[in-house]
């Protein structure tokens, strides 16, 4: 017991909660984005799939650091588009064109690195995101590692949940993209685009998405593997829930279950040898299940999430 | 001197496919004027405004509007922008309103710049209020639309055209949903507003508050314009003639001694998933060769009502009894077999099978008929009899029997359900709002069947939130609200009405 409490007030362990949260932070504000404007958006794997490869093969390719989180940023829109034209105006299945989006984006984005590097073994490395280190703060006890140690990425992810909160509270566009996800046709009466501030919001939502997974390969890591992305997209989609579609409550659930995370690394050191490794693989999950199952006994669901819009029918 | 003209519609014309909704349409709109747009269901109506807000593109013909100065332009058509910036406002049945945020957000939606990073709010407050003050219009601004009623939630609608400068403002059937009263205050806010200069067009099925409150009609049939007339010319008589091209037969209504009862329920009380379907200690009976009336504004408790006498629900305390038998653990089969013959609200979903054909959903109550079926496989010969004889019989229309039962319209998909409740001779029939959205022809029709039926003997239970039609048919009046069933004094309207919405009892 004095040990799981140790882990808790450790600076390690609340460094590497955030750390493991910040791909979830934006992948959660990408998904709450779409699905604020009506439109679930199950492509969220690949692009994170997309967004690891791009960006890594940008920097490997020469492009600088911020160059390659624009160019993961730019190929999640592209795939996020290509759901937006599927769902919003052609008004297709949600469900099963992001599912094709995630089978489609992970396998170009496989096709492509094996493509470029037919004769690798090893992944090649690059260069990732290094901690800041702000003079001063980084030397703050306990706030420093965990807040100030962080890469901009990180930072960039904290950023990101401060402006998607912002635009829905505070700004015009905002209360357009709430009042499309709860009756498109509140839109259309007053003279708004139903198409546009849907595709719109799917194509911002999924360049957040390819952030998150971009956090992998440029700071996480510092190379591509298969398989890295590993569910991330799909915890994502059971946190905006969690979320209850509100930019704060989803930073929490994203940390939550980074912490659930990073604790299941520090127990299997801890007492490794008497529970298989598994049960503490599958803990942050089922963990996540339960606190999902608490919290969205009561959210409201965006009332239009899932139905399709066509101009001229009411 | 000659009112100006605000609007014009030229030769406008629609067509869905085969169906022609609009056929060379013409009106003329007068400054200061609510000019009454009347017609039965399906008479096209709804797609005339759609055209004119730009909802839909007319194949053929012309819309042309007043700008500030008076002066008449035509409008470009198919663009609900245009529209919006000529001065149209349109109010729609379903209303178009997001509800999770407030009033203000929903009427200041799409008139503020969407990418600015500070909404001026203050100004955009003051200019409501003063809409608010001169219109009478009150609305809560600051709740999510959602927790509005729906009264408050049409003058949210009526304030977003408002504050579009709108001059002209179109109401899709605005008093469907309000109590007598709201419907009352609605009336007296739009003469405030048309005193101020705005000009209506108000589109109504409902004779009674067209004749109290319009200026001029206008009447559309079969897509057609039949007629047009000042209201002060006008009568009842003359204008359902119009509507439905001959005189409608009222329906005679004999008096009848009523028999023994043949439902009873006795203190019961349902706590339901929501209010709508919540009842507190109702006790209620019906007898034979009686037709009882649950009037009352929706979503009162009428649905925990037809769900008991239905059986899709079991009441939590209290008895249920059909002919004298108390019914223990009610399912839907068990009230069948008792003699209860639903006829569901919702008759698309509840009502029929839509993917199977019209003979099987006329059999769908009596598989285990030995005329239906025997050692378990379907007759169909006999079933195609059937369902030919009662197609005959209760004028089912359509594409054939052998048709699936979707393609059907509403109002024979209601005469399909009538054929396969009355063949059954039910001793208690259960009808929730058996005439909704039915032209005056099928609902005058569905009233003469309930009206057979209790000439025969069943007792008959008459859910409707239409009070002509209650009171029309109707031998006992009860009022539910909130749950609560309260027989109704008298049988007058205004009383009724009052007891509808709660004001008194």
């Amino acid at each position: 017991m004095t040990d799981l409490l140790n882990i808790l007030i450790s600076e390690s362990f609340w460094a590497a909660s955030l750390r493991i949260a910040t791909p979830l932070i934006f992948g959660v504000l990408g998904a709450l984005l779409c699905e604020r404007a009506g439109v679930l958006n199950l492509g969220i794997e690949g692009i994170f799939v997309v967004g690891a490869m791009c960006g890594w093969m940008a920097v490997w390719l020469g492009a600088g650091l911020w160059g390659g989180v624009l160019v993961a940023a730019c190929a999640g829109a592209i795939f996020g588009l290509l759901h937006a034209i599927l769902t919003v105006p052609l008004g297709l299945s949600q469900h099963v064109s992001g599912l094709g989006i995630t089978l489609f984006a992970t396998s170009a984005s496989y096709f492509t690195y094996r493509t470029a590097l037919p004769n690798v073994s090893s992944p090649p490395r690059i260069e990732p995101f290094q901690a800041l280190d702000i003079p001063v703060l980084s030397d703050l006890p306990f706030l420093g590692p965990v807040l100030f140690q962080q890469t901009a990425l990180t930072w960039l992810a904290l950023l990101m949940v401060l402006l998607v909160w912002y635009v829905l509270q505070r700004t015009g566009l905002g209360v357009a993209i709430k009042a499309v996800g709860d009756n498109p046709d509140s839109v259309d009466a007053q003279g708004l685009s139903v198409y546009g501030l849907r595709m719109g919001a799917i194509v911002a939502g999924s360049a957040l998405m390819a952030l998150g997974g971009a956090f992998l390969t440029m700071s996480a890591f510092d190379a591509f593997f298969f398989g890295m992305v590993n569910g991330r997209g799909w915890v994502c989609i059971a946190l905006v829930i969690f979320a209850g579609w509100q930019p704060g409550k989803a930073l929490f659930g994203a940390v939550l279950f980074g912490a659930f995370d990073a604790l299941q690394v520090r127990l299997q050191t801890e007492m490794g040898a008497l529970v298989p490794g598994q049960i503490f693989l599958m803990a942050p999950y089922i963990l996540s299940i339960i606190a999902l199952v608490i919290a969205a006994r009561s959210v409201d669901y965006p009332r239009a999430l899932l139905t399709p819009w066509f101009k001229g029918q009411r | 001197m000659t009112p100006k003209t605000v609007l014009t519609l030229t030769g406008l014309s629609k067509r869905f496919g085969p169906v022609i909704a609009n056929d060379d349409v013409s009106l003329t709109l007068h400054k200061g004027e609510v000019l009454a747009l009347l017609g039965e269901n399906g008479a096209g109506k709804t797609t005339l405004m759609n055209m004119l807000f730009g909802h839909y593109l007319p194949d053929a013909g012309r819309v042309e509007v007043a700008d500030a100065q008076g002066i008449l332009e035509p409008l470009p058509l198919g663009h609900p922008q245009a529209a919006l910036a000529a001065g149209i406002g349109m109010v729609h049945q379903h209303f178009a309103l997001a509800e999770n945020i407030n009033a203000l957000d929903n009427i200041t939606l799409g008139s503020e710049p969407l990418l600015a990073l500070r909404r001026n709010r203050a100004a955009a407050r003051a200019r409501i209020e003063g809409i608010i003050a001169r219109s009478g219009l009150k609305a809560p601004l600051d709740v999510p639309v959602g927790q509005l009623s729906v009264g408050e939630r049409q003058r949210v609608e009526i304030l977003k055209a408002l504050y579009r400068d709108a001059r002209i403002l179109v109401l899709d059937e605005p008093t469907a949903v309000l109590t007598p009263q709201e419907a009352d205050t609605l009336f007296s806010n739009i003469r405030a507003m048309v005193a101020d200069g705005l000009s209506v067009i108000f589109i109504s099925h409902k004779l009674r508050e067209v004749l109290a409150f319009s200026d001029r009609i206008a009447v559309l049939r079969h897509g057609k314009k039949v007629g047009e007339m000042a209201t002060t010319e006008a009568d009842e008589a003359k204008i359902a003639r119009m509507m439905v091209g001959a005189d409608t037969p009222k329906v005679a209504r004999d008096q009848i001694a009523a028999g023994a009862p043949v439902l009873s329920l006795t203190n019961v009380a349902v706590k339901g998933r929501s209010e709508r379907e919540s009842l507190e200690h109702v006790s209620l009976t019906v007898n034979a060769r009686e037709i009882v009336g649950i009037a009352g504004i929706s979503g009162n408790g009428q649905s925990g009502l037809a769900r008991v006498i239905a059986g899709l629900t079991t009441p939590d305390a209290g008895t249920v009894a059909v002919d004298g038998a108390a019914i223990e653990n009610p399912t839907p089969a068990r009230m069948v077999e008792a003699g209860v013959g639903r006829i569901p609200e919702d008759r698309h979903h509840e009502g029929i099978v839509g993917a199977m054909s019209v003979a099987e959903n006329m059999v769908i109550e009596r598989l285990d008929d030995p005329d239906i079926q025997s050692m378990g496989l379907l007759r169909r010969e006999a079933i195609s009899e059937n369902a030919a004889r009662l197609a005959t019989a209760y004028d089912v229309r359509g594409p054939g029997v052998g048709a699936p039962a979707r393609l059907l319209s509403g109002g024979n998909i209601q005469k399909l359900i009538l054929a396969r409740v009355f063949e059954r001779s039910p001793r208690l029939i259960l009808a929730n709002q058996p005439t909704r959205g039915l032209d005056m022809g099928a609902a005058a029709a569905v009233g003469q069947r309930l009206l057979e039926a209790r000439a025969r003997g069943a007792g008959i239970v008459l859910i409707s939130e239409d009070l002509d039609e209650i009171l029309g048919l109707a031998d006992r009046i009860f009022v539910i609200r909130d749950g609560q069933l309260t027989q109704a004094p008298t049988t007058e309207r205004e009383q009724i009405g009052l007891m509808m919405a709660g004001v008194a009892a």
